[in-house]
């Protein structure tokens, strides 16, 4: 339990140091709302079998996905840092379990994409985002949380399986691009699923983000695609699935 | 009481579990009293009562710790005893390796090492680079696990008890391996959590560390801007926080300018006096070896050439040490002078013709003497006290210095003196 701590509290304060890096990771999302939620809201109203609402509250959800997305995944390759700058050697050879190194790495991750995340959230409700779902805003809040929670330590699982994997920073890069980005384009982030050709809803669907952004849309606007139910078993599978795999692979780092 | 009555006693006492396995020796045997039952020592020693501790049964009677005197008494100590009967062994090695052997795919880095170091030792484990000094660390530190052989630190195998042997050792790594983004003292923290020293202990141990290496001034300082002998001192620093028992320093002054050599050699001498820690030192530079280590084991292709104090490896090259560059006719010209009686050896390395003898002043005249009868050029000649090179060149036929492949490393060329 400690050791999960200390390497939680390590994420935490190299986070917290990087204070510009903090800002600027807000700054893209928000700009991303402001600029497709303004600029589509007038002209659409979106959503699906279950209604509809403006794109922006719409929209709102996917970039709180995206946020868990993209912070969350390279949370976890930042294990491929710690490698090339050696600092992975102190934290193997201590007498540590792998598991718990994974474990507190995955924690720090999500912490901090849920921070993020609903900062984001916060930020969003002066542009004119409204939660106007079914549960109330504490209820919605629960469910943002728990939700980004799951998503976060799966895909914070993802970047570790990843990361224990590759051998250089390079990779890093073929990785976002080729993985990362397909994710978040087929999340359902932008828009709705249904109207999509078949072989990219069954993309979709096989795409836990998918899911995850599904859920809270649901908290926020009241519509989805999936059941709820659905959402959150893939959720939690998903994390239950890459923290394990991610402690298996990370435990044959050298 | 009458002496032989307190023999009886005593005799009989040592039958009780308090006593087990102590070995008194005789003059304290009869300077030994009985006073409400228990071993008294009387007034002319200072008259403490002496508390015998009683060992472990679990080590079947090894050492007794030492015996106590009750301070308030101001006794004089009565002489730790030891005694060991049923183990009839000394104390346990610090390092124990028997038959280490490694092989990587295609590769057998290490070859059959067998060491003992014993608790307290500054051990150097020396020979070029790719000689397996790293690899045999590694694996003694849990990071590789050995194809072969065992190894043992403290009793405890590495490949049985990996994480009792992680807490008892320290390790300062040839490449940095301190994260950048948190001051000294963080990364000193986050190291004390890992190890599980206890929280109350932490701020103070980190106090010494920092103090010990001399870098209390810059402990709130991000590790980006430390230089890099700084760098070097935390990462020592950080080896000792846990108090480890044996501190394992692979290549420690590499790439470091000769002032920040000298002064992490006081740092390593400082602490192993102090501290009595046991360290295991891995260098390919002969005059670091030579100036720190106890004893040194020199290393050539996975395997154990030579292993002595330096003073016995230098006196076991004997002599003087004669080197002539030779262009041509370096065999003839070594047929002939290793003939002469009083040279002890002869030996061709990399176009030099080196010769050990008694007096090499004395030498050189007839050297050159048969050089010129030969018709052997003989472009330079030189002389000096035997080195750990040339142990290294005995054992192995090379010069260490020809292994080695960094740039650094060729800059501090092995010293000469």
């Amino acid at each position: 339990m400690g050791d999960i701590y200390s390497i939680w509290l390590r994420e935490m304060i190299r986070y917290v140091r990087a204070r510009s890096r903090v800002v600027t990771s807000l700054i893209t999302p928000l700009l991303w709302l402001i600029i497709f939620g303004s600029g589509f809201s007038s002209s659409l109203s979106f959503g699906g079998p279950s209604g509809t609402t403006n794109y922006i509250n719409f929209l709102a959800p996917g970039i709180l996905g995206m946020t868990v997305l993209f912070t969350s995944i390279f949370s976890g390759m930042s294990v491929m840092f710690d490698k090339e700058f050696g600092f992975l050697k102190e934290i193997l050879v201590a007498p540590v379990s792998r598991t718990s190194i994974v474990i507190g790495k995955a924690l720090g991750g999500t912490t901090q994409a849920a921070i993020q995340a609903l900062l984001i959230l916060a930020l969003s409700t002066f542009i004119g985002v409204r939660i106007s779902g079914t549960l109330g805003l504490a209820g919605a809040l629960v469910l943002i949380i728990v939700t980004l929670f799951f998503t976060g330590m799966g895909f914070v699982g993802l970047g570790i399986s990843i990361a224990s994997r590759l051998e250089n920073i390079e990779g890093f890069q073929v990785v976002a691009n080729l993985l990362v980005l397909p994710i978040f384009f087929l999340s359902g982030a932008f828009f709705p699923v249904t109207s999509l050709p078949s072989w990219m809803k069954a993309l979709v669907n096989i795409n836990p983000l998918a899911y995850g952004v599904d859920a809270m849309r649901y908290a926020v606007t009241g519509l989805h695609t999936y059941a709820l139910m659905t959402d959150l078993a893939v959720v939690v599978g998903f994390f239950a699935l890459m923290t394990v795999v991610g402690s298996i692979l990370f435990r044959n780092v050298r | 009481m009458k002496a032989s009555e307190t023999q009886d006693r005593i005799k009989r006492f040592e039958n009780v579990e308090a006593v087990k396995g102590t070995n008194l020796e005789s003059e304290e045997r009869d300077k030994i009293v009985l006073h409400n039952g228990l071993p008294f020592v009387p007034a002319s020693t200072g008259g403490a009562a002496v508390k015998a501790i009683e060992t472990p049964a679990s080590t079947g009677g090894a050492a007794v710790k030492a015996i106590e005197t009750p301070a308030s008494t101001g006794g004089v100590a009565v002489k730790a005893i030891e005694t060991p009967a049923s183990t009839g062994e000394a104390a346990v090695k610090a390092i124990e390796t028997k038959d280490l052997f490694k092989r990587f795919e295609d590769v057998d880095a290490v070859k059959g090492i067998n060491l003992e170091i014993e608790e307290g030792e500054l051990f150097g484990l020396l020979g070029p680079n790719g000689a397996g000094k790293t690899t045999t660390i590694s694996m003694l530190c849990t990071i590789v696990k050995p194809t072969s052989g065992s190894a043992s630190v403290y009793g405890h195998d590495v490949k049985k008890e990996p994480d009792t042997v992680r807490g008892l050792i320290g390790i300062v790594f040839q490449d940095p391996s301190l994260d950048e983004n948190l001051t000294g003292r963080e990364n000193l923290d986050f190291h004390g959590r890992l190890y599980k020293v206890p929280r109350n202990e932490i701020a103070d141990r980190i106090s010494e560390v920092l103090e010990l290496v001399e870098l209390a001034d810059k402990a709130n300082v991000i590790v980006k801007k430390y230089s890099g002998g700084m760098k070097r001192r935390l990462e020592i620093a950080r080896g000792l926080l846990h108090h480890p028992k044996v501190l394992f320093l692979d290549e420690p002054t590499l790439g470091l300018d000769p002032q920040t050599r000298r002064h992490i050699w006081e740092y390593i001498e400082k602490l192993n006096r102090e501290k009595q820690i046991t360290m295991i030192l891995t260098t390919h530079y002969m005059d670091e070896a030579d100036q720190l280590c106890d004893r040194i084991a020199i290393i050539d292709h996975g395997q154990i050439v030579a292993m002595d104090t330096p003073e016995n490896l230098k006196h076991d090259v004997g002599g003087d040490v004669v080197i002539m560059t030779v262009s041509n006719g370096s065999d003839q010209l070594k047929t002939k002078l290793e003939h002469l009686e009083f040279v002890k050896s002869a030996q061709l390395v990399d176009g030099t013709l080196r010769l050990s003898v008694d007096k090499g002043e004395t030498a050189i005249p007839i050297f050159m003497d048969v050089a010129r009868q030969e018709g052997v050029a003989v472009p330079s000649i030189a002389l000096h006290q035997p080195t750990l090179e040339d142990i290294f060149i005995k054992y192995t036929g090379r010069e260490i210095r020809a292994q080695e492949a960094s740039g650094f490393a060729a800059f501090h060329g092995p010293g000469r003196r």
